[in-house]
């Protein structure tokens, strides 16, 4: 049991990141990646919200919105994208004044990027990933901490690399958004190469 | 009508949402392995971006400016939806093959960004065209990499064989690294060093300037 929810928080890590793998977030990756002290607020902030949203969403999914959930015939996944996005916003202000109220020190830390994240493209898309794959409630909950550890990891590894570029001597066209391309570019080989391991 | 002219078509390669204002980059990644399923994504961003524009230009003045958000973005959810229906209804195999990137279109920064930027401040037509200018200029990046990655990738064009490859009998050896996500980020970030290189005024300034005799070791970078 304790092996299956393993191997889904791993495969979400490594092999399907969801920022290199499959592009989601990545205006904010990019806007964000050049110094590593606010990529790792981001970070812990799309964790927390990924863990939250995913099963939340899941949750409203599997008794709502599912064929024959709510009473038999019933069938609203069309009005999902919907639920889904305001349930986002909801739970993205909710966490704002929970932080704000008892826990001061992480939301002061967070600042700006929690009210950013309720567009952020990398929550709607775990989310909605989750249900496609047809997850369980607690497998949900792994997916979610599983997927925000991905895309904090290589938002962090963007930045260290991106705090290094600076010194370095870019063609004038290139430089900025495109060298950041080609880096995260070249960091997507290294996340393939995880592509070979079997769980 | 000058002006409608300018802004149908500064998006594209002036200030184009992609290249410059680093919008919308999420599905202009993951949705380019093939050209008939990038015509079809660009189709319905254009779509969605120009009514929501619209829509939102409409009633600018009676949205209050604290629940702003919330409102686009439930005018943005609502079409989307639509548009996912519609998809579903015609083309069901594209959609599954784009599968969640069509419902990624509501946190799509282009549409946001567009109904922000220009919808709440201009008129219901010039927004539509400005939605419409910007759908395009997402839309000649993005068929730009799908045809590049389509045609090196599987030696194809539009589904259309144009390098016989050898596993079919032909000459030509696909490269697969095009099929595979690293490969946009390159093309997308050379796209970008080329636009740059014709546009100069969109070349990004320096943090640190390398002075001249640094190989010397006299002055240290930065």
């Amino acid at each position: 049991m304790l092996e299956a929810y393993l191997s889904i928080f791993i495969k979400a890590v490594f092999i399907e990141n969801i920022a290199i793998n499959f592009f989601l977030g990545m205006c904010t990756f990019l806007a964000i990646s050049k110094r590593i002290q606010p990529a790792i607020g981001l970070g812990i902030a799309v964790i927390v919200v990924l863990g939250l949203a995913v099963p939340i969403n899941n949750l409203i999914f599997n008794y709502f919105l599912k064929a024959d959930a709510l009473f038999p015939g019933s069938d609203l996944h069309f009005v999902g994208l919907i639920c889904y996005i305001g349930i986002i916003a909801a739970l993205v202000q909710i966490l704002e004044m929970f932080l704000d109220r008892y826990i001061p020190a992480l939301y002061n830390a967070l600042g700006v990027f929690l009210p950013l994240i309720t567009v952020n493209c990398a929550i709607l898309g775990g989310v909605l990933f989750s249900i496609e794959r047809n997850l369980e409630f607690t497998e949900s909950i792994v997916y979610g901490l599983g997927a925000g550890t991905g895309w904090a990891l290589a938002i962090v590894a963007l930045a260290g690399i991106t705090e290094r570029l600076k010194y370095a001597d870019i063609p004038e066209g290139l430089q900025g958004l495109g060298i950041t391309f080609i880096t995260v570019g070249l960091m997507c080989f290294g996340f393939l190469s995880f592509g070979g391991i079997s769980l | 009508m000058s002006k409608a002219k300018e802004v149908l078509l500064n998006p594209i390669f002036n200030d184009n949402p992609i290249a410059l204002q680093i919008l919308g980059i999420c599905s202009a990644l993951a949705v380019t392995g093939n050209l008939y399923i990038t015509l079809i994504m660009c189709v319905a961003l254009t779509t969605v971006v120009t009514l929501s524009n619209l829509s939102v230009s409409l009633i600018r003045n009676h949205i209050p400016t604290n629940i702003r958000i919330i409102v686009q973005i439930s005018i943005i959810a609502t079409l989307v939806m639509l548009v996912d229906e519609v998809l579903q209804a015609f083309d069901y195999e594209s959609s599954k093959t784009l599968s969640v990137f069509v419902g990624l279109i509501v946190t799509n920064c282009i549409v946001m960004g567009r109904a922000e930027a220009f919808a709440m401040k201009n008129g219901p037509l010039m927004s539509a065209i400005d939605g419409f200018g910007n759908g395009l200029g997402y839309s000649v990046i993005l068929i730009v990499i799908a045809i590049i990655r389509e045609f090196v990738g599987a030696g194809t064009f539009y589904g259309i064989e144009i390098m016989p490859l050898t596993t079919n009998g032909g000459w030509y050896l696909a490269n697969n690294f095009f099929l595979t996500p690293a490969s946009s980020f390159f093309i997308i970030g050379f796209t970008i060093w080329a636009l740059r290189q014709w546009k100069t005024e969109q070349i990004e300034e320096s943090e640190f300037k390398i002075s001249k005799n640094s190989l010397e070791g006299e002055k240290g970078a930065a």
